[in-house]
């Protein structure tokens, strides 16, 4: 047998042995459905010597509704989240999202906290150790230069996870623990600007819960585009949230994914409020999209068609939620 | 470190020592002697190693066999009983679902797990169900006949 590196695994009971775990061990990961670290792992990406299984973790599991607040767990699976009667009601936005990741065995097992801290990908590092060596490695591991963009020294390698830009655009806050106690954060703070380290955790901090407020009249919608419409990761993704008030735009929010090194929650979409929806205000907001949108040569496809495709799907969103009252 | 693992493995109850780092695949395979159960990939692709833990299907190449402890796991053999074929195997078998035979194990226990959460899936059920299972041969068309007929069938007693 040969399929992992060694290491040990642990088995936390809670957040509390979880954390203490992480400052013991030096070296060591959380891993929770595994789908995607254990994949890394079979390829020698990741050879961490201690595992800390955050599966068995009671409270990191539930999904909870506190006062309009939306609670889920880190380690609530992306079948549960997708299944949820009152996430399809009030944020529906999130089960469509959540139901897009992988293939439906994947998601069995994925879970919530291990797709908002996906790691950052690019065909030149999810291959396999042989192809690696071969191409004498990369900077974000091992390596000594980017392929994508051999000029400047960091990577650019893109964050695909398609639960955050959906959370992000319904305002969601992350709930972090560590070896300091327990802080909340605004989702979007949680990634860094670098493909190489990602996530602006400290040593031993785990996300163990993500807060959505109530939507109010806020109505979200997410589409991707990938290679095979069953199981891909998105090659770009859009979330689109919005109210509207009468015949105006009164709040407006866009994130993407798989297009930058973070999900990027959009700015500047309030210049654009209070008007009607038409043409000149469908192509202002895909104008301000374009100047922040920064596909990179990290996928199967050109950047060109990331953007274009970006473009599309946003308009399609927009336009559908403004018109669905 | 290496731990007893017990579980149950298609009925029966199993102790074996298994390393923290042994994957379900190759614990099924090469412990267990059960070799049914494919890899087709590098890890997490193809489907092909699909498995059932507790009725509920799982990638068994990404999937590390201690966390299957106290567990109930099956695999394409468990499903024959007493020799004979069980209703989604005969129907692969007849209506032509398998072609090299590859992905056959892993699409049986995904399409196992869907008919026992809904015994009357429609196409487009069929179709989420299995999207995870990669097929070079078929084209998909037979196997979800096969799926349909399967559905249709009784168990063998
Ligand atoms: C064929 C295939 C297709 C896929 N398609 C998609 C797709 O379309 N969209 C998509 O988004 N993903 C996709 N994935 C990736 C993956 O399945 C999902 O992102 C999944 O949600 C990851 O969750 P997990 O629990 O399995 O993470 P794990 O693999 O357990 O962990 C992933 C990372 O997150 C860290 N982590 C996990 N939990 C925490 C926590 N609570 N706090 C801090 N860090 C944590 C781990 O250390 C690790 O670095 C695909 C994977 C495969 C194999
Ligand atoms: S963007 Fe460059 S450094 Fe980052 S993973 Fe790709 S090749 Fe490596
Ligand atoms: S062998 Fe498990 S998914 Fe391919
Ligand atoms: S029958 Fe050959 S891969 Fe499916």
């Amino acid at each position: 047998m040969h399929g992992l590196p060694e290491f040990h695994l642990l088995h936390p009971a809670t957040v509390a042995e979880a954390v203490a775990m992480g400052q013991e061990e030096p070296g060591a990961r959380f891993v929770a459905g595994g789908t995607d670290l254990l994949v890394n792992m079979r390829r020698l990406i990741a050879a961490p010597p201690t595992l800390i299984d955050l599966t068995d973790v009671a409270e990191m599991r539930e999904i909870t509704v506190e006062d309009g607040t939306l609670v889920v767990g880190a380690a609530a699976t992306l079948a549960e989240l997708a299944a949820d009667p009152r996430v399809r009601r009030t944020w529906p936005v999130l089960a469509t999202a959540a139901g897009t990741v992988a293939g439906p065995t994947h998601r069995q097992v994925a879970t919530v906290g291990g797709n908002l801290c996906l790691d950052t990908r690019c065909i030149y590092y999810n291959q396999s150790e042989w192809w690696r060596w071969a191409n004498d490695y990369c900077l974000k591991e091992r390596g000594e230069v980017c392929h994508v963009a051999p000029g400047a020294p960091r990577c650019w390698a893109a964050f695909s996870g398609d639960l955050a830009p959906a959370a992000l655009v319904m305002g969601a806050e992350a709930v972090v623990a560590g070896p300091d106690g327990a802080r909340t954060m605004p989702l979007d703070d949680l990634y860094g600007d670098d493909g190489a380290t990602p996530f602006r955790l400290g040593a031993g901090e785990l996300l163990t819960a993500i807060r959505v407020p109530d939507p109010g009249g806020l109505r979200g919608d997410y589409a991707k585009s990938r290679v095979r419409g069953a199981i891909d990761f998105p090659l770009a993704g859009v979330a689109v949230a919005l109210r509207r008030d009468g015949d105006h735009l009164a709040d407006l929010r866009v994130a993407l994914t798989a297009t930058n090194v973070r999900p990027d929650l959009v700015t500047g979409t309030e210049t654009l409020l209070h008007g009607p929806l038409d043409d000149d205000r469908l192509s202002a907001l895909e104008r301000l999209v374009g100047k922040q949108i920064q596909p990179m040569r990290s996928t199967v496809t050109s950047s060109q068609y990331r953007r274009r495709v970006a473009a599309a799907l946003l308009r399609r969103l927009v336009a559908g939620l403004f018109a669905a009252e | 470190m290496t731990s007893v693992l017990r579980l149950t493995v298609n009925g029966r109850p199993r102790a074996d020592a298994v390393a923290d780092n042994v994957l379900l695949v190759d614990y099924l395979r090469d412990v267990a002697g059960l070799t049914g159960t494919k890899q087709g990939c590098d890890g997490g692709e193809c489907g092909a190693c699909t498995v059932l833990v507790d009725d509920s299907p799982r990638l068994a190449c990404i999937t590390l066999a201690v966390r299957c402890a106290g567990r109930r796991v099956e695999t394409v053999e468990g499903l024959t009983k007493g020799g004979r074929l069980s209703r989604l195997q005969r129907a692969f078998h007849e209506k032509l679902g398998s072609q090299c035979g590859f992905c056959t194990p892993g699409m049986i226990m995904a399409s196992e797990a869907l008919l026992r959460r809904d015994p009357d899936p429609d196409d487009d059920a069929i179709r989420d169900a299995l999207g995870g299972n990669i097929c070079r041969c078929t084209g998909y068309v037979k196997i979800i006949e096969s799926v349909r007929a399967a559905a249709r069938m009784e168990e063998p007693a």
